[in-house]
């Protein structure tokens, strides 16, 4: 008894003796720290408290073990033929249900927004046969030449790069590499002009031949096609490089704030109905360098499976207690969060000093939109704090343009910070962070980017500023409506045809960005280069970017789309589909017809 | 327009001591001219990263012209200056490798160093026996296990010249070391892109060392080279490596194409008129560090005679960090009423490995006249006799 007064509160339950008894003082442990993470108590009332129960408890074992033992009765052992029937009848119940599953798989949760279709066992097997050719030519080359990219004046050195990375590279990736990093030499608008490349010696190195191929551009990010060579965003754009220059040369927090800054954070904060905004002079950056003046140790984060790289990095940065919860799956989110919430942070066994749901409006690789009223119940109820990050989904979704936040019809001041960038939809560069005028004024101050980092550029600000305005409808035109409606009828009308095609398409049907699976990475390249033949650029996608039995291709659309580019890219789709044998829908197909 | 005078908002024109435009070229029409070419032929974004879609022929062309100006064989371009720096350096040291660094790297140096999870051992502020003295230590635990020694990489990452004290670093002491201890150097040329070097090739020119011998060069492009962005120029086989790894280049959209313009107007300039503007602008700046140097007895100028970049603190502290900055502010303000922009070096405290004395950043323009830098050194004496008497 003297000994279970002495454990510290920090000691985990496990560890405590398996008791009935035990399990009630568990709950009672749990509902005080609980309460102690509401009232941030401290450690030593938590020891205090959990002493007492300890002591309760121990005495009320002590009495119950009294007893128990004078009670307690040898358990006759299982007969050893009992036993094997048992495992026998568990063993032909399991080994049945993974036949069955094995061919015919069994759907995962499914939400009725989001259609996912298993990859077909078949495709898988030959997903790993196709990687494993390629490896094993691979290691056998490497066996009789060992790699020809040796260093040049560095004997003696530990080598560079070791290990599966770069054998991967120069394997399977080399021989493919054309169909990624593609110059174009015009502005990335509905069609680009692409830059011909040819490659001497079998990928290692490409040289441009001087030819163009004019293609549909289905691969840059340009939602509503702001990105153009002329038009009042342009002729603003030039008037303001003329009046402010190029850059500052220096922080926001010295010299480096112009007026111009001024304007766009107050139209920013405007367009999203929230308090304040603050600018960056670049997407990636806005994460990586503000996570960590909002996050430290200590704190804890639900961040989604597929969060983009920047999120991933700028958390890592900043020494929180990250946690994966499954993509867009609220239930999965509440169970990690209680159970991170309950047990604390997982050395000190503290309560947490803050808690933050990481979450992004629309996924770039799944297409997906993320399933932002739960997320918020969620954070209600639990008191966390929830960070949306819409870089792809501000100004491509919802009726004014305002993101995932405006789509769904949720009160911004909801959201406790929303972050985005303006390089999707207001062809332009840089991000944004807005919320509360507290949260903003502590990010004045606290920020890297503001504190070292050079501020946006004028002719970008100007740009994201003429580009809002008429997304707004501020300038008196009805522009801005007219792209949010062409883009929303593109991405129906498009989702919907390649569906009935009979194309695996991932992801929400409202949202601008089509994965079209063909999970085997030589389709991907297959697709990349035939399209580019017939006049269409889009995007192939595999590993490592996704999972390795996920290879697609992905199709951004845009406002600057008519529907005539839209037909005739759906229809080199299908040929290259025919091609190639892509088209791997099992579902039933509507065979209406759609209209725009 | 933000250039050699500055307007805060008073109406009145300030002389810029402050941004850190060493050359003055985003005052030349070139430059501009250049910009607005391409503003008109590709819009502002390039709506996308540089794999997929975002490479324009202006980013190639930039990053061969790069290549060319360094003497290496490739560059890499980003789109921000201060990834250049957190992302180049976690693409090649991973954890288990160790990194030496010199304690005053600036703050988008030590982001890359703490990115890459690697052992980071920081060294004595241009102090090389101290590096060698660190170096002798890992090599005799390296001797007892050979085999970890053979799968631990070593980097060593300087800068040129010092953003956070205006101090050049050792460099031909520091290749020796590196050639006996097998380290690779990475160095950060921010502040002498353009302004080092009889042929204004940097601090590789400057001390006239090959670049075979330097592993990889990062610098920004936001300081003498008017735009916006970063590079990393080096070896085919470092640099390529980027093009997969380099998280703020792989996850990023590129460069808006018409700051890449402006860049490639510079690097035109820099290569026909260089050297002429490198001598200009070191002589400014040793007239600047003279008469700095002679303004007061209670505030003291570091930094080289020939950095762009110069540090005026309080000859003696008051012992605490925030009286100082106070200080140090008060004289910024004051000077502000004389005509002169003048900027407390701002940093995060909290955050920073070895955060430096407070002190006042002041910047030398190429452009100013032997009498605008007199009549500056007279303002903020004045306005250091107003404060502190």
């Amino acid at each position: 008894m003297v000994a279970h007064t002495e454990f510290p509160a920090q000691v985990s339950h496990h560890k405590i003796i398996n008791n009935t008894q035990f399990v009630e003082c568990n709950n009672e442990k749990i509902a005080g720290n609980n309460a102690g993470n509401d009232q941030g108590n401290t450690h030593q009332q938590h020891g205090i408290r959990a002493t007492k129960q300890n002591g309760a408890a121990s005495s009320g074992f002590d009495n119950v073990s009294g007893s128990k033992r004078s009670n307690y009765h040898k358990e006759e052992e299982c007969s050893l033929f009992v036993a094997f029937f048992t495992f026998l009848s568990y063993g032909v119940l399991l080994f049945v249900g993974y036949i069955k599953e094995f061919f015919s798989p069994v759907t995962t949760k499914e939400k009725n927004r989001e259609d996912i279709e298993e990859c077909p066992p078949f495709t898988t097997f030959t997903i790993y046969l196709s990687y494993g050719v390629l490896f094993f030519v691979g290691y056998t080359k490497e066996f009789f030449y060992p790699p020809s990219t040796k260093e040049k004046n560095r004997e003696g050195y530990v080598p560079l790069y070791i290990g599966f990375e770069s054998f991967y590279t120069r394997n399977v990736y080399r021989r493919i590499q054309d169909c990624w990093n593609r110059t174009i030499c015009s502005v990335p608008g509905a069609e680009i002009d692409l830059m011909e490349r040819y490659t001497p010696d079998y990928g290692w190195t490409m040289k441009l031949t001087g030819k163009t191929i004019k293609c549909i551009n289905a691969g840059s990010y340009n939602y509503l096609g702001f990105a153009e060579n002329n038009g009042p965003c342009h002729d603003a754009a030039t008037q303001v490089t003329k009046d402010a220059g190029l850059t500052t040369s220096s922080p926001r927090i010295e010299l480096g704030t112009l007026e111009i800054h001024r304007r766009l954070e107050k139209l920013v904060s405007e367009f999203l109905g929230v308090e304040d905004a603050i600018t960056f002079g670049m997407g990636f950056a806005t994460n990586v360098l503000n996570l960590p003046s909002l996050l430290g140790p200590g704190c804890l984060v639900l961040s989604d499976e597929f969060n983009h790289a920047s999120l991933i990095l700028g958390l890592r940065l900043s020494g929180a207690t990250v946690k994966v919860f499954r993509h867009n799956d609220s239930e999965d989110l509440e169970r990690k969060l209680r159970e991170a919430l309950i047990h604390g942070h997982p050395r000190t066994r503290r309560p947490w000093k803050k808690a933050m749901i990481v979450v992004e409006g629309i996924y770039s690789m799944e297409g997906s939109i993320c399933d932002l009223p739960n997320f918020v119940r969620i954070k209600n109820k639990y008191k966390t704090y929830l960070y949306v990050d819409e870089a792809h989904s501000i100004g491509a979704l919802g009726p004014h343009g305002g993101g995932v936040v405006d789509y769904y019809g949720v009160d911004p001041k909801e959201v406790d910070i929303h972050m985005g960038t303006f390089t999707k939809s207001f062809g332009a560069a840089g991000g944004y962070i807005a919320g509360s005028k507290d949260l903003i004024n502590y990010l004045r101050v606290t920020s890297h980017a503001q504190v070292y980092a050079s501020s946006m550029p004028a002719p970008v600000a100007q740009q994201i500023i003429t580009s809002m305005t008429i997304i707004m409808g501020k300038d008196g035109s009805s522009e801005g409506r007219r792209r949010i409606q062409q883009l929303s009828r593109n991405v129906k009308y498009f989702r919907q045809r390649l569906r009935q095609m009979g194309f695996i398409v991932y992801g929400h049907d409202d949202s601008p960005v089509v994965p079209m699976l063909l999970y085997l990475i030589p389709k991907i390249s297959m697709f990349v280069r035939e399209l580019t033949k017939r006049g269409v650029a889009g995007v192939g996608v595999g590993f490592p970017a996704t999972k390795i039995t996920g290879g697609r291709m992905r199709f951004c659309l845009s406002a600057a789309h008519t529907k005539d580019m839209l037909d005739k890219i759906l229809k080199e789709v299908d040929e290259v589909g025919y091609l190639c044998g892509s088209h791997y829908s099992t579902a039933v197909r509507n065979s209406q017809p759609v209209e725009w | 327009k933000p250039g050699r005078y500055l307007d805060l908002g008073s109406g009145d024109k300030l002389l810029n001591l402050g941004s850190h435009s060493y050359l003055n070229l985003g005052e030349r029409p070139e430059v501009e001219e250049a910009a607005l070419e391409c503003l008109h032929k590709y819009g502002v974004g390039s709506c996308g990263p540089r794999g997929f879609y975002g490479t324009t022929e202006v980013h190639l062309k930039l990053e061969e012209r790069l290549a060319n100006f360094f003497n290496c064989e490739k560059a890499v371009l980003y789109s921000y200056g201060f990834s250049t720096s957190a992302s180049a350096i976690p693409a090649y040291s991973k954890s288990g490798d160790i990194i030496y660094a010199d304690e005053m790297v600036n703050f988008a140096l030590q982001r890359g160093l703490q990115a890459s999870r690697s052992r980071v051992v920081y060294f004595r502020h241009n102090d090389v026996e101290h590096l060698e003295e660190l170096l002798e230590e890992q090599a005799r635990l390296d001797k007892k296990d050979p085999k970890k020694a053979n799968a631990t990489r070593k980097f060593m990452v300087i800068e040129s010249i010092y953003m956070n004290t205006g101090k050049m670093c050792p460099l031909p002491e520091l290749v020796k070391l590196r050639q006996k201890y097998k380290l690779r150097l990475y160095i950060e040329e921010s502040v002498s892109f353009g302004t080092l070097g009889p042929n204004c090739r940097g601090i590789t020119d400057h001390y006239n060392i090959p670049m075979k011998e330097v592993d990889m060069i990062m610098a920004t492009l936001e300081t003498s080279a008017a735009s916006s962005g970063g590079f990393c120029v080096g070896t085919k086989f470092v640099i390529e490596h980027q093009r997969l790894s380099g998280l703020g280049y792989c996850f990023s959209a590129s460069l808006p194409p018409m700051l890449a313009a402006a860049s490639i107007k510079v690097l035109d300039i820099l290569e026909a008129e260089g050297s002429d503007m490198v001598m200009e602008l070191q002589n400014k700046c040793r007239q600047m560090q003279e008469k700095l140097a002679n303004i007061h007895d209670k505030v003291t100028v570091t930094g080289e005679d020939i950095s762009p970049v110069k540090h005026l603190k309080l000859a003696e502290s008051t012992g605490n960090r925030e009286a100082d900055e106070g200080i140090l502010q008060k004289i910024v303000e004051k000077a502000e009423s004389y005509s002169v922009a003048l900027t407390l070096a701002s940093y995060l405290w909290d955050r920073e490995a070895n955060p430096p004395p407070p002190s006042i950043r002041i910047t030398v323009n190429k452009d100013l006249t032997t009498e605008e830098i007199k009549k500056a050194c007279d303002s903020i004496q004045k306005a250091v006799v107003d404060v502190m008497g």
